[in-house]
């Protein structure tokens, strides 16, 4: 359970960017900052990357994924941040009203001063539904397979094909072959790899396992389970050669074809985004074209190193704590007007306390109660008389109107509440 | 032997129309569906059209099964607690040369019995679908069509079915008929015998092979058509309408659609297939049905696409009864003097579901003509409640449901925006959805961008879970279909 209903900075997702974006917050104002996650643990996709290469520009060293993560899961707590696991945010509107479910959080209903959108990115898909054949189990993304594998202790086959040369898929290669599965190839419809070549080296070279580039899958074969599927070699506008083909007995095939950031709440909340990257336009700031609406990591664009990831979250959770101070100045410089005895409603509700600097303030009011004798129409904060102006009668269907003089500007910045009474004279 | 005064072998569409409309009367009934779930042949694979009936050549039973059916969907709907609307379709003619096919087939309509339709022009049927082609002629406007959720709609009817009585044996396969001379008393299956005193042939793609077994038409044969589908991303193209193409000798041709589920669809073509299996999708059958496409909204592109998929139509070649109509591919709804006990229903491809309430009475008809006193049941139930889909529900009894129940609160599925309660219903549903295509089918889960690959490995688990099996027993479609091989290494230190 959340312990408010309105945050200076929410942040969405709790990954490499989101987590980063938290600690800047904290560190740079933000007096509370709460970060929604949907699943179950904090870390993001880090959790499942349990090999190295993590950390070597942020703290000039090789660690594996979840220690990476837990570096700045301890900075967070240190720091108060507030969690919220297994929610799912389900709408974000412009104005920074955020609307969530989750089994243990049930509905959360809150509003932030800034809000840091941090949801990363998925595995591409669309390659999966170009290929021909039919649809049984054993076709998954290299992600989803990792999870299984790293995560949850499965794994999803023995003898695998691999589609497209990301990195996702060449260290599941590794990670598979050193379970005792055999990865009989990668494929990579590409001239040219398309992960890092650091992996390539140490994931498939160091395992032989054969890279086929200008290759893909034409048809994936089999009821039940993946029984086979039939690759192709192709031209370089990816035609498929004839007589190249080539049938590949395997039960499983996984789908390493690239990333696409993750913008659908983005797009409800109104931000646009760029078709180039698939994530939102932002500005220096990590701002997008929604006032106090920052974003930061994958959900901006693919990032090949997590380093530049958690460096912007700090850049973003920076900007969102600057902005939700000026919110929260400016929010406290708002005065409530309160119906008091014998008033049914005042206009405006509330009054900023510097507008008395330059110009007097006029309210306007009905009263509940007819009374037929001269009254007096008073402002006061708590006891003191701040402004009193006498009528003959007040009737509720005739407004009455009072200014509050410049004059009563000191009083006024000292008032946490301004009270209305219409009573008799 | 256990035995049964029906056994209806077959859970499609029909098979589950069948035993729900026969369950109102006293009668012990048995449904067997080789595969893990209902409804996983052509039932789960079509256009999702309830057809208005101007398509089917005048005097085949065809014609008439469909617009009987379709008159009774409304009702069906109400009563079993499934998606349907009732929105109307279009016959789009290109070109002028088209058009004077739309009145044939309004003449075709008209001696069918449709109702309510009438022939628009060009510039109203841009006003109705604003993507259409530009080169529209005009169209024929037909009220009485409609769209529905044919897996709900499958599953509905069995569940109205069980609650009447009905018991229902999934991955039991139909091996042969026990007879008593030429009568049937029961069927043969590979999990033992039943003795019936009816057994009703609603085995779709399979027909012929069991009513040979009873020795019924010899020469009927079904060639299954396999139709290829493209369904399109939600976000991406809005189709509001129900759009057919003027129909060639090869069928309807290729339509595009919109889905109560809210996602377009184009499709299907239609290919002769060997394997009644065979329900894989080609490159070519892909560039057949978008060029289709093209042809009713020139603005659909394969980039639209988000799932592709493939149906079986049961194609058979029973020639129609009706003196003076020469029609080769009606359907068979029988009882066949030669084979007493027997119920026999083939060759049901499109408008099959339309049809399927309407073979249903029709079988109940035979029955009763057979001497079947079929005594009404005082505590029949037509009703079923449907369950509550999070997506569709407003934001307020989108919080009710969370707050009686905390698991409707868990997003399992986030592109469909499907939750942990609704998957846990459809696994304790009176159909238990046992396995991952089966949730699929009734909650639309892992059909959205990210084509289930956030919500898979936690609906193994919660599958795992509900059914008190180890993740490595869970099914994409029944046994043989595992998503798991075995544990990691991990496990064993």
């Amino acid at each position: 359970m959340t312990t408010k209903d309105r945050y200076d900075v929410v942040i969405i997702g709790a990954g490499p960017g989101g987590l980063a974006a938290a600690i800047a917050a904290r560190q740079n104002g933000a007096e509370d900052v709460l970060v929604i996650e949907r699943d179950k643990e904090l870390g993001g996709i880090l959790q499942q990357c349990i090999h190295n290469g993590f950390g070597l520009e942020t703290f000039q060293q090789d660690l594996p994924g979840p220690s990476y993560a837990q570096r700045f899961i301890d900075q967070a707590l240190d720091h108060g941040v507030e969690f919220l696991l297994d929610t799912m945010v389900l709408d974000i509107s412009s104005q920074r009203r955020i609307f969530a479910t989750g089994k243990h959080s049930g509905i959360v209903d809150l509003t932030a001063r800034s809000v840091v959108l941090s949801m990363g990115c998925r595995e591409r898909t669309r390659a999966q539904i170009r290929i021909p054949g039919m649809r049984p189990a054993g076709v998954y993304t290299a992600g989803t397979a990792q999870r299984w594998v790293n995560v949850e202790g499965f794994m999803p086959g023995s003898r695998y094909v691999i589609l497209g040369s990301g990195d996702i898929g060449m260290i599941m290669a590794r990670r598979l072959t050193l379970e005792g599965a055999h990865v009989e190839r990668v494929l990579e419809v590409m001239p040219y790899l398309t992960g890092l070549t650091r992996n390539y080296v140490q994931c498939l070279m160091d395992f032989d396992i054969p890279l086929q580039l200008s290759h893909t899958v034409k048809r994936i074969i089999g009821h039940k389970r993946v029984e086979a599927v039939e690759t192709v070699r192709v031209d370089e506008r990816w035609n498929p050669i004839p007589g190249s083909e080539e049938i590949i007995p395997c039960d499983t095939m996984l789908l390493s074809v690239g990333l696409i950031p993750e913008n659908e709440l983005s797009r409800q909340a109104g931000v646009l985004i760029d078709p180039l990257t698939g994530g939102p336009f932002v500005d220096d700031s990590f701002q997008t074209n929604i006032p106090g609406i920052f974003a930061a990591g994958n959900v901006v664009h693919v990032y090949d190193l997590v380093d530049w990831v958690s460096e912007a979250g700090r850049l973003a959770g920076i900007s969102a704590a600057r902005f939700a101070a000026q919110v929260r100045r400016k929010e406290n410089r708002l005065v409530p007007l309160l119906a008091g005895e014998n008033v049914r409603y005042v206009v405006p509700h509330r009054m900023d306390r510097e507008t008395l600097a330059e110009t007097p303030v006029r309210l306007q009011l009905r009263v509940r109660q007819p009374i037929e004798s001269p009254v007096w129409v008073e402002v006061r904060n708590r006891t003191n008389l701040i402004a009193r102006k006498g009528e003959l009668y007040a009737r509720p269907g005739e407004i009455i109107t009072l200014e509050i003089p410049t004059t009563a500007y000191d009083e006024v910045q000292k008032a946490d509440e301004l009270t209305l009474a219409v009573v008799k004279r | 032997m256990k035995a049964y005064d029906v056994i209806v072998i077959g859970g499609g569409i029909v098979g589950c129309m069948t035993a729900r409309f026969l369950s109102r009367y006293r009668l012990n009934i048995l449904l067997i569906d080789k595969a893990a779930d209902i409804g996983t042949g052509a039932s789960a694979a079509n256009s999702a059209i309830v057809h208005a009936g101007y398509d089917p050549e005048p005097g085949t039973l065809k014609a008439k099964m469909n617009v009987l059916g379709n008159a009774m969907w409304d009702t069906l709907s109400g009563e079993l607690g499934f998606e349907y609307d009732r929105r109307g379709d279009y016959v789009v003619a290109i070109g002028p040369e088209e058009l004077d096919t739309l009145d044939k087939l309004l003449e075709q309509g008209r001696r069918n019995g449709v109702p309510g339709m009438h022939v628009i022009l060009a510039d109203e049927m841009r006003s109705r679908e604003p993507n259409i082609n530009p080169l529209v002629s005009g169209a024929l406007w037909a009220p009485t069509g409609g769209i529905c959720d044919p897996f709900m709609a499958t599953v509905a009817a069995a569940e109205n079915a069980v609650a009447n009585g009905v018991t229902v044996l999934l991955e039991t396969e139909f091996q042969d008929f026990i007879f008593d001379g030429a009568r049937i008393v029961g069927v043969r299956t590979n999990v033992g015998d039943f003795g019936c005193r009816w057994a009703v042939n609603a085995a779709g793609l399979y027909a012929d092979q069991v009513m040979h077994k009873a020795g019924v038409r010899p020469e009927f044969k079904i060639t299954p058509r396999r139709g290829e589908y493209a369904v399109l991303d939600r976000a991406e193209l809005e189709v509001n309408n129900v759009l057919f193409p003027v129909p060639s000798e090869r069928g309807k041709g290729i339509l595009v659609t919109a889905t109560l589920h809210g996602n377009a669809m184009v499709g299907p073509n239609s290919q002769i297939v060997d394997d009644a299996e065979d329900s894989a999708v080609t490159n070519d059958g892909m560039a057949e049905i978008w060029e289709g496409a093209q042809k009713l909204i020139p603005s659909l592109t394969p980039r639209l696409a988000i799932a592709v998929f493939a149906g079986l139509r049961a194609h058979g070649n029973a020639p129609c009864l009706t003196p003076g109509v020469s029609h080769n591919h009606d359907f068979i709804i029988e009882t066949p003097r030669e084979a007493p006990g027997l119920v026999n229903i083939g060759g049901i491809e499109s408008p099959g579901l339309t049809s399927a309430p309407a073979i249903a009475l029709h079988v109940i008809e035979m029955l009763r003509e057979a001497g079947e006193k079929l005594e009404e049941k005082p505590d029949w139930n037509p009703i079923r409640p449907p369950r509550p889909h999070f997506r569709k529900l407003p934001r307020e009894e989108q919080m009710k449901l969370i707050k009686a129940d905390p698991r409707f609160g868990r997003v399992i599925c986030r592109c469909e925006m499907v939750t942990e309660g609704e998957i846990i219903a459809e696994i304790h549903a009176p159909i238990p959805a046992r396995n991952y295509d089966a949730i699929k089918r009734r909650t639309w889960l892992g059909t959205g961008r990210c084509l289930g690959s956030f919500d898979m490995p936690r609906v193994v688990e919660i599958l795992a879970e509900e059914l008190g099996i180890a993740p490595e027993e869970v099914t994409k479609k029944g046994p043989g279909s595992e998503f798991l091989t075995r544990k990691t290494k991990a496990w064993e230190a």
